[in-house]
């Protein structure tokens, strides 16, 4: 018999096989026109930043933010789908499935999702001639970081709550703001000195920092491990969070 | 159009009636109203982000008529037309189909004298009230911001009014044909592209002259060259054709829906 968390995975990546085609799209092809629009048009505008072109500049961000938005988009509507309207994880836990694994069955599909788009990413972005060193084989290894910092404590609040109107609100506030002040677009440097610390405190600034010196070949702002290790911390305080708040709902 | 509306015979206070079960439907929960208004930032912090933030970088844009304008200006009144694009989408297209398909809500309004052109009619001023709200406040912040000139926001305002318009006649029609949640990605996928690619960021003149035609077709182009050209007060007989253009969305858009609901529900 396969380990529940294998078991957990699978039923994912079955219901996975359905959707593929639908969310090819926006896996693939919204990154790159996002790059093409920003990077490129506006690029055209910006000129180097940085020492380097601006498209170049970008791709870093881009891929963080790409991997940060697919985590927190997956974690959200299925999450709570499962538990109210599907009633999955009602089902699972009438099965040697224990709370754990369907927290993990569900990251580690979040996870494939997101390494095959950043892989797939950093080809195209190879393709572009934005890649300035070999370290950028290490981007997918953060995108993976910030999409397990981000999934869990979506995946908790997802399981929190009873409208999935609080959804919209959690893109508009969190997300979105999160992607566009990150330093994804422009330097955090140049937001107020008010705002900055709440830049600090989204994972994706971390990740988008770590990618970037990986790709250019430059160091961070902070040392390596104080991004690296804030990014772990917060993969870990999501995924406590996750399972508590997982277990809680199955408690009815 | 008025000739259309008379021919079917539309009563405006069924029309009114529509619009009032959604003003009703508000009640139902405290959270929509957060939903309702939280939409207004999404376009502001695209402009904070890209407009200041990224402008910031850019310095001085020339337009293709030679007025030298900081980038914020330019990309201002394209997040406007976004905003009243989106704003007038998002109830057309997933509540307008959730209503249509779930909750049934049509079926039930079908079942008294309301007729599917006044659903159509009534859905999408409900939906205008939603997008003007949008586009009334992202005005204030652009004369706020000292992006814009009172008179010119208060020019613009109706042209915003038609982008969402004709963007919600549109995707209300496209919400008939829609099979499930899934054909969703495809339509936000294309709102993507079209907020990316309208001469929203950088001038259609950029693009290679394939592209460029191609984005001429497209309808967000029309949309903010309409409401640039207002905002900026840079006006010209072209204007009008942009105009043209949306009128016809609303045209088609309602007709097209209309009979949608009428061979989906009423058969």
């Amino acid at each position: 018999m396969v380990h529940p968390t294998v078991a957990v995975l699978e039923r994912n990546l079955a219901l996975y096989r359905r959707l593929w085609r639908a969310s090819a799209f926006s896996t693939f092809v919204l990154p790159v026109l996002f790059l093409v629009s920003i990077g490129v048009g506006v690029g055209g505008y910006v000129g180097e930043i940085g020492g380097v072109d601006y498209l170049a500049w970008i791709v870093p961000g881009v891929m963080a933010s790409t991997a940060f938005q697919m985590a927190i988009g997956e974690s959200t509507y299925s999450v709570l789908g499962d538990f109210k309207w599907v009633r999955a994880y009602h089902a699972m836990r009438a099965t040697p499935v224990e709370v754990g694994d369907m927290v993990w069955g569900w990251l580690l599909y979040i996870l494939i999702r997101v390494e095959i788009a950043a892989v797939v990413f950093l080809g195209i972005t190879a393709l572009f001639g934005a890649l300035h060193s070999p370290w950028a084989v290490l981007t997918p290894v953060v995108a993976a970081l910030v999409a397990l910092s981000a999934a869990a404590p979506v995946m908790a609040f997802a399981a929190s709550i009873e409208h999935d109107s609080y959804f919209a609100l959690l893109f508009r506030f969190v997300m979105i703001p999160s992607t566009l002040f990150a330093g994804v677009f422009f330097p955090v440097d140049q937001l107020p000195q008010l705002v900055r610390p709440l830049a600090y405190l989204s994972p994706l600034w971390h990740g988008v920092e770590l990618s970037r010196a990986a790709t250019l070949g430059t160091s961070p702002p902070w040392p390596v491990w104080v991004h690296a290790g804030y990014l772990l911390l917060c993969c870990a305080a999501g995924l406590a969070w996750a399972v508590a708040a997982f277990r809680k709902r199955l408690q009815d | 159009m008025v000739s259309l509306l008379l021919a079917a015979r539309i009563s405006p206070s069924r029309v009114g009636a529509v619009i009032n079960r959604n003003v009703g439907a508000l009640r139902s929960g405290p959270s929509y109203w957060l939903v309702l208004l939280s939409g207004f930032f999404e376009p502001v912090l695209y402009l904070l982000s890209i407009g200041v933030g990224v402008g910031a970088l850019v310095g001085d844009l020339t337009l293709p008529g030679g007025r030298v304008v900081e980038y914020a200006v330019f990309v201002a009144p394209a997040m406007l037309a976004v905003s009243a694009m989106s704003g007038a989408l998002s109830e057309t297209t997933f509540n307008f189909f959730f209503k249509m398909k779930y909750s049934k809500t049509f079926d039930a309004v079908l079942a008294t004298p309301v007729k599917p052109f006044e659903i159509a009619l009534g859905e999408l001023a409900w939906a205008m009230v939603r997008s003007s709200v949008y586009t009334g406040a992202f005005l204030v912040v652009m004369v706020a911001l000292g992006l814009t000139g009172p008179g010119w926001a208060l020019a613009a305002f109706p042209a915003t009014m038609l982008v969402g318009l004709a963007f919600g006649a549109v995707g209300m029609a496209i919400s008939t044909f829609m099979r499930g949640w899934q054909d969703f990605d495809l339509l936000t996928t294309g709102q993507f592209a079209l907020f990316l690619f309208s001469g929203t960021f950088s001038p259609v003149q950029d693009y290679p002259a394939v592209v460029e035609v191609l984005v001429r077709l497209t309808p967000l182009y029309h949309a903010v060259e309409l409401v640039r050209g207002l905002v900026i007060g840079e006006l010209g007989w072209g204007l009008l054709g942009n105009a043209a253009y949306l009128l016809a969305m609303v045209a088609a858009g309602l007709t097209l829906a209309a009979r949608r609901i009428h061979r989906t529900l009423c058969a």
